[in-house]
């Protein structure tokens, strides 16, 4: 399984996506910059975490436009593997690969901490390995991390069974305590807390490895299903 | 928006006449020796060249005589003072790069973008050496946390550090916060970088290499951080109105993409020179580079890419627009540095040449607008050994009796008090701010006595702190600066780690003033002996002076950054309790020491007498026996008493480890006073049961003063001091009032 690891100006949390890849799974992983045209190669794109562009306009408004984004979205389409995480997840609302939007903290400052995540959905290929309503530890680090979405499409979410994580304590404001949400599909997931920080209890948490053991995991099973076949 | 005119400069002999050069902090005799350096008289251009190399901040000029008394060198130090920062050896062909700096003043007049270009000056000093930067530390002073411009200051000052550090994405892993009257008007903000680098490839600021092309890279440069005492003269008009002195603004993205640009060019090892432009921007990066290369460079300057039209030599040659640098290459080589510039989308532009002339010459419009002899501009600034006299204030104090005060019999009210002083309180509104996980290095987080974070690829860390306590350099520069190294060394060994080396931070009043040079004089003397006794050099560092406000002074505050080796990621260790029956020893003797204490200034609103004493001897065993102890795997916990001494080390090794603990004391000091002496050389230490008799054989066989103190146990603090109940209290409350006051306070 070949992971992308999307580098737009700004990005910082590319090395460390990067790295909890190479640590938990070891697959091949490759950085890919914001001006390519082909992710063929790729089986999981990791949109990961920063300030692209500075973050001074919205957040994501301008990496949205970046060359690679177009070849994002065909992969979406494809049914490819995307983690957005943080300014990733924003990037992918910009994008419209998520529905809602970020807004900034309901206490309008940037904060960094460890939140406890509870595990809604286990049938996403990122979660498999998780049992639903598990309680993980997860940091965050951000300072629009609120999500926010209309009735209309809390409603959707739900019925779709979108929402992936909740917070336990809602640090910014979210909707519903909303953490992370895929697509409709279940092939993109966005979540603002950052699991690729916590794969080594050394540095406080490992609860975020089953989201790359899953996702491998996943992989496998269709790819063998499909050499099966 | 209307194109700004440059107003008329002075030429050379008005500049002579009215004496401008005054206005540019130059005094006659200093006018003099330029003038017969150049042996003409300078124009408006050289003259502003002169005043900024041979000001203070870059010329050192009061405070070299009393840097030279550090010990700078060591087995492991690979570069000293004198570069961007200073590197230390840690093994395996990598090092350790970091410094200090301070950004004090801008930080007064805007906290925001003061220290966010704080951060963004220092994060430059790190990666012009070729170094990775990995961490950030600040260490923060204020006034009292009770006005709004206090609290305004405060605010704005954590979220610029924030918003700069956040952005560029290297974690602000620690530092220290402390609020008094002292610092009222005249905040302290000082930033910290740390950075790895392996040794191959360690970049200096020369211009090597007569024929080689300079380039300037970073963004264009503006009209902002000119030196402003130039426009505050009789001549200020409208046009000159419109080139006002604007504040710095920093972009850390622009930082982050320059910083990525130029470790990539670094990388490809065609770099001969490289340096940040940092204060005075391109005159002390030019001038410098040249310097000590023994060259000289010819600066062209309509190549030098500006914001503004119609920007005048004086204004590009003194601007401090943010996250510029310079270096250079072989002409061979131009086509490689320019494609990775390219490809990061960052501005390169080619503006000078190395010459062998020994002279800075600056062209502009196609003529000469400056011809300096390069070692004048850099070397020959002359050097000023101030007056000092004892204050009389110290005096004074030599006849206080810190014990004096009546006795406090309710001590867990005692201990509340201080917990909720703001300098005592849990900074995690400020630290909650800053990223410190990216990275993902970051194994000892902002809280404890140091920061650890890891080196990838191998079993080792680096540990982190910053230390100073105004109060004891106040009462006794010599002393308090003997314990500012120590405590940092202590911090360093309790997180488990070998300290390396230090750099300085010098914040201090006006060195005019006789009572200040002796307190400068006094600190350096005190530091460098602890330097030497606990074999921790100064490998760089900055000088702060003129730190005062209506009241006067500041407290002296040579604040010490350290860092420490953590030979095994084993090693390391934080300061929470951790189980249940584990036993807790207090190492070190405990006097009747209350000078300058928390306790002093909290319960009995004052700060007077003598400090702690500190024996440097009896210090370095405590170190060597307690990183011994550690590394043979026999410590749970370790704490340095510091503010607030036993009982709030105590508590704090309480409410990091959710547990309560069970304290007897033996003492024959009043419980007061045992519980909240400050007294120097103490560390708890907790182990579990089976191995509590080991620790403490192992301690006291180091000839280092143990005491099996008590246990872990249950959920509150309770504690005895000969005999006779003196504490009890909840942990979870103790938890409270430590963790609301900041939140409180800033609501």
């Amino acid at each position: 399984m070949k992971f992308a690891v999307l580098v737009f100006p700004g990005s910082n949390c590319d090395i460390d996506c990067y790295k909890a890849v190479e640590d938990t799974i070891g697959e091949p992983v490759d950085y890919v910059w914001h001006t390519a045209t082909d992710l063929s190669a790729y089986d999981c794109i990791l949109v990961p975490g920063g300030f692209s562009y500075g973050d001074y306009l919205r957040c994501g408004a301008i990496s949205r436009f970046a060359p690679v984004m177009a070849e994002v979205a065909k992969a979406a389409e494809q049914g490819k593997y995307i983690l957005g995480i943080c300014n990733g997840f924003q990037i992918l609302t910009e994008a419209g690969l998520l529905p809602g939007t970020l807004l900034r903290n309901m206490s309008l400052k940037f904060l960094c901490h460890d939140t406890v995540l509870r595990v809604e959905n286990n049938s996403n290929p990122f979660t498999t390995q998780y049992e639903v309503g598990e309680e993980i530890k997860i940091p965050i680090a951000h300072g629009e991390g609120n999500y926010y979405c209309d009735e209309a499409t809390l409603a959707d979410l739900k019925a779709n069974n979108q929402i992936i994580f909740r917070y336990v304590n809602n640090p910014n404001g979210s909707v519903e305590d909303i953490a992370g949400i895929s697509n409709k599909n279940g092939n993109v997931v966005g979540m603002m807390p950052h699991p690729e920080r916590a794969v080594d209890s050394l540095l406080g948490s490992e609860d975020g490895k089953k989201m790359f053991t899953s996702i491998l995991k996943a992989w496998r099973d269709r790819h063998e299903s499909a050499s099966v076949r | 928006m209307s194109q700004q005119v440059s107003a008329k400069e002075p030429n050379a002999e008005q500049i002579a006449e009215q004496q401008i050069y005054k206005q540019m902090g130059v005094s006659d005799s200093e006018y003099e020796l330029i003038c017969g350096f150049l042996g003409r008289k300078p124009n408006y251009t050289e003259i502003g060249v002169f005043s900024v190399m041979w000001s203070e901040h870059c010329a050192y000029k009061n405070s070299k005589p009393l840097l030279r008394r550090f010990p700078t060198e060591g087995p492991r130090v690979l570069m000293g003072p004198g570069e961007g920062a200073g590197i230390v050896d840690i093994g395996d062909n990598q090092a350790v790069v970091f410094k200090i700096e301070s950004h004090n003043h801008p930080s007064a007049v805007e906290p925001y973008q003061g220290a966010a270009t704080g951060v963004g000056g220092i994060i430059r000093d790190i990666f012009s050496m070729g170094a990775r930067p990995v961490a950030l530390l600040n260490s923060l002073r204020f006034g009292k946390l009770e006005s709004d411009r206090v609290k305004y200051l405060f605010e704005h000052v954590v979220s610029g550090i924030a918003g700069y550090g956040n952005c560029i994405g290297i974690p602000t892993v620690g530092g220290e916060v402390v609020f008094d009257d002292s610092y009222d008007g005249n905040p302290l903000v000082n930033a910290m970088c740390v950075g790895l680098i392996d040794h191959d490839k360690i970049q200096r600021g020369v211009a090597k290499g007569v024929g080689n092309p300079v380039f300037y890279v970073g963004p264009p440069t503006g009209r902002d951080g000119i030196h402003g005492a130039t426009f505050a003269s009789e001549e200020l008009t409208e046009e000159s109105e419109a080139k006002r002195t604007a504040v710095q603004v920093g972009d850390p993205f622009m930082e982050k993409l320059v910083m990525e640009a130029c470790l990539e060019l670094i990388d490809t090892g065609i770099v001969l020179g490289i340096q940040d432009m940092g204060a005075a921007g391109l005159t002390c990066s030019s001038a410098e580079m040249a310097s000590k290369a023994g060259n000289g460079l010819e600066l062209y300057l309509d190549q030098v890419p500006q914001r503004e039209e119609g920007m005048t030599a004086y204004e590009m040659m003194l601007s401090e627009s943010q996250e510029r640098m310079l270096f250079v290459v072989e002409p061979k080589d131009e086509a490689q540095a320019m494609e990775i510039f390219e490809r990061w989308g960052v501005i390169c532009s080619k503006v000078g040449k190395v010459t062998d002339d020994g002279r800075l010459k600056l062209f502009h419009h196609g003529e000469v607008v400056g011809d300096m002899p390069v070692t004048a501009l850099v070397d020959e600034c002359p050097i000023y050994e101030k007056p000092s006299a004892v204050p009389a204030y110290y005096e004074q104090n030599a006849a206080v009796d810190t014990l004096r005060y009546a006795e406090v019999s309710d001590l867990g009210a005692a201990l509340d008090q201080v917990l909720a002083s703001p300098s005592v309180s849990s900074k995690a509104w400020v630290y909650n701010q800053y990223d410190y996980m990216v990275r993902t290095s970051t194994a000892v987080r902002p809280g404890s006595d140091a920061a650890v974070v890891t080196i990838r690829g191998t079993r080792k860390g680096l540990a982190m702190t910053t230390d100073c306590n105004g109060r004891f350099v106040y009462l006794d520069p010599e002393v308090g600066g003997k314990i500012a190294v120590s405590e940092a060394a202590r911090n360093i060994v309790c997180s488990g780690a070998e300290p390396l080396a230090i750099t300085d931070n010098l914040n201090f009043g006006s060195p005019e003033k006789p009572e200040i040079f002796w307190q400068m004089e006094r600190a350096v003397d005190g530091m460098a002996e602890a330097c030497r006794v606990l074999d921790a050099p100064v490998i760089g560092g900055n000088v702060s002076l003129y730190n005062e406000n209506a009241k006067g002074a500041i407290y002296p505050t040579p604040v010490v950054g350290m860092v420490g080796l953590v030979h095994d990621t084993d090693h390391i260790t934080t300061q929470g309790f951790k189980a249940e029956g584990d036993v807790v020893f207090l190492l070190g003797d405990t006097k009747g020491e209350l000078g300058g204490s928390e306790f002093q200034a909290v319960v009995h609103g004052v700060t007077e007498g003598r400090p702690p004493q500190l024996d440097l001897e009896v210090e370095k065993k405590l170190l060597d026996a307690v990183l011994g102890a550690i590394q043979s795997g026999l410590v749970r916990s370790a704490h340095d008493l510091a503010e607030g001494g036993l009982a709030v080390a105590l508590a704090e090794s309480c409410i990091s480890g959710g547990l309560g603990a069970t304290v007897e004391l033996n003492s024959s000091l009043r419980p007061d006073v045992a519980l909240f002496s400050e007294s120097q050389s103490r560390i708890l230490l907790s182990a579990s049961k089976e191995q509590a008799e080991k620790l403490q054989d192992f301690i006291a066989s180091r000839g280092v003063p143990v005491q099996r103190i008590g246990e872990v146990a249950g959920s509150d603090l309770v504690i005895t001091v000969g005999g006779a109940s003196a504490l009890n209290r909840p942990v979870e409350g103790l938890k409270r009032v430590w963790e609301d006051t900041i939140p409180c306070l800033m609501k």
